[in-house]
């Protein structure tokens, strides 16, 4: 994953919503991060560091909320999670390949000072 | 692109599920008081996307077929894509647009062959994005194509994350590569809409377990219609080039 590429873009996202908010620093941003997104959570914390310095998100505290991988058995009529890409349901062991939640990569929220 | 380790930006994370990074390392000073909350909700992908969006309207205006074919590199895909063109020729019209990080050696091949080609050279990007198919479709005469394709950077990994606007994402597998590609890369292979197995002239060469992988690509790529051929020789060739005409016969 592009953690760097992911990292400058939330920054500018926030540096946005900092500007339109009347441009107050960036105390904390917030992402919500799928376990199947692809992307890991230390690799962004580490790219977070490199790219927010020099703008208004430098120093800011960075919270990562995993959001785990959800999957819908069509055999079970029914939800399971597993954060494996290949999951099975854990009723019928069949393999579905139709994930409802788990790819997720956003900015959720922001606090501005 | 996992960034390297580097020791001194450790940071001792153990606060369960929820971590947060503490800048107590000698960096800018912890701002400590909050004030306004704001909700973004914005997908950090969401450039690409849009880019991606736009390319997809450009290509159904313009009425045309556009492929992004992905691999690992050394799969055959250019050679595939210069058999694939001239199997084609007096039925439709194709045209490539190549990446790759350095040479232009792909386009230099399918020039040769009379392919109207663009090469992109990304430097040390490993995959192409909607921005570079948007620049470099400019440098094509797309009213004389019917047929676009994309051959993407050789990679299994990063290209599967981004868009370029293709209606159909074709994934090959080589004989020379193994049974087990599909559940190792399941990504690439699940966002496939149509999945090649190559070199099917290697096969006996290689001691290739053709069961074995027809079933993990039916297991990962579950959606996608599955060819196996040999550009080289010409097996199974016929049966690709049908479902092309088909297919671009649906966006005229």
């Amino acid at each position: 994953m592009h953690e760097v590429g992911i990292m400058l873009e939330a920054v500018r996202l926030a540096e946005e919503s900092a500007r339109a908010q009347g441009g107050g620093r960036i105390c904390a941003l917030s992402l919500r991060v799928g376990a199947l997104s692809g992307a890991v959570p230390e690799a962004l914390r580490f790219a977070f560091e490199a790219v927010a310095a020099g703008t208004l998100a430098e120093g800011a505290t960075l919270t990562i909320e995993a959001v785990p991988a959800r999957w819908w058995c069509a055999a079970c009529a029914a939800e399971f999670a597993s954060d494996d890409p290949l999951a099975a349901c854990p009723r019928c062991q069949a393999w579905s390949g139709d994930l409802r939640g788990g790819r997720e990569l956003e900015l959720s929220t922001l606090e501005l000072s | 692109m996992k960034i390297g380790a580097h020791p001194h930006h450790e940071h001792d994370h153990n606060h369960g599920h929820h971590d947060h990074a503490h800048h107590g390392h000698g960096h800018a000073p912890e701002l400590a008081t909050p004030g306004t909350t704001v909700s973004v909700q914005r997908s950090l992908l969401e450039k690409n996307d849009r880019l991606a969006e736009r390319n997809r309207g450009f290509f159904r205006a313009k009425k045309l077929l556009v492929l992004n074919v992905l691999s690992s590199p050394g799969s055959g895909k250019t050679t595939l894509l210069r058999q694939t063109a001239l199997g084609l020729r007096g039925r439709l019209r194709l045209g490539v647009i190549v990446g790759d990080l350095a040479t232009d050696n792909d386009a230099a091949r399918l020039r040769e062959a009379s392919i109207p080609v663009v090469q992109i050279t990304t430097g040390t990007v490993c995959h192409l994005d909607a921005d570079m198919v948007a620049r470099a479709v400019q440098q094509l005469d797309l009213d004389a194509l019917d047929v676009l394709v994309i051959e993407n950077v050789g990679n299994l990994v990063c290209p599967a994350d981004y868009d370029l606007g293709e209606a159909l994402r074709v994934v090959l597998l080589s004989v020379t590569e193994g049974e087990d590609k599909p559940l190792k890369y399941p990504p690439v292979f699940h966002s496939a809409n149509v999945a090649l197995v190559t070199k099917t002239d290697l096969a006996e060469a290689t001691g290739f377990d053709r069961k074995t992988a027809l079933a993990n690509v039916r297991r990962v790529s579950h959606h996608a219609q599955v060819f196996e051929l040999s550009a080289r020789t010409g097996a199974g060739m016929e049966a690709w080039l049908d479902y092309l005409v088909h297919a671009q016969a649906a966006v005229r």
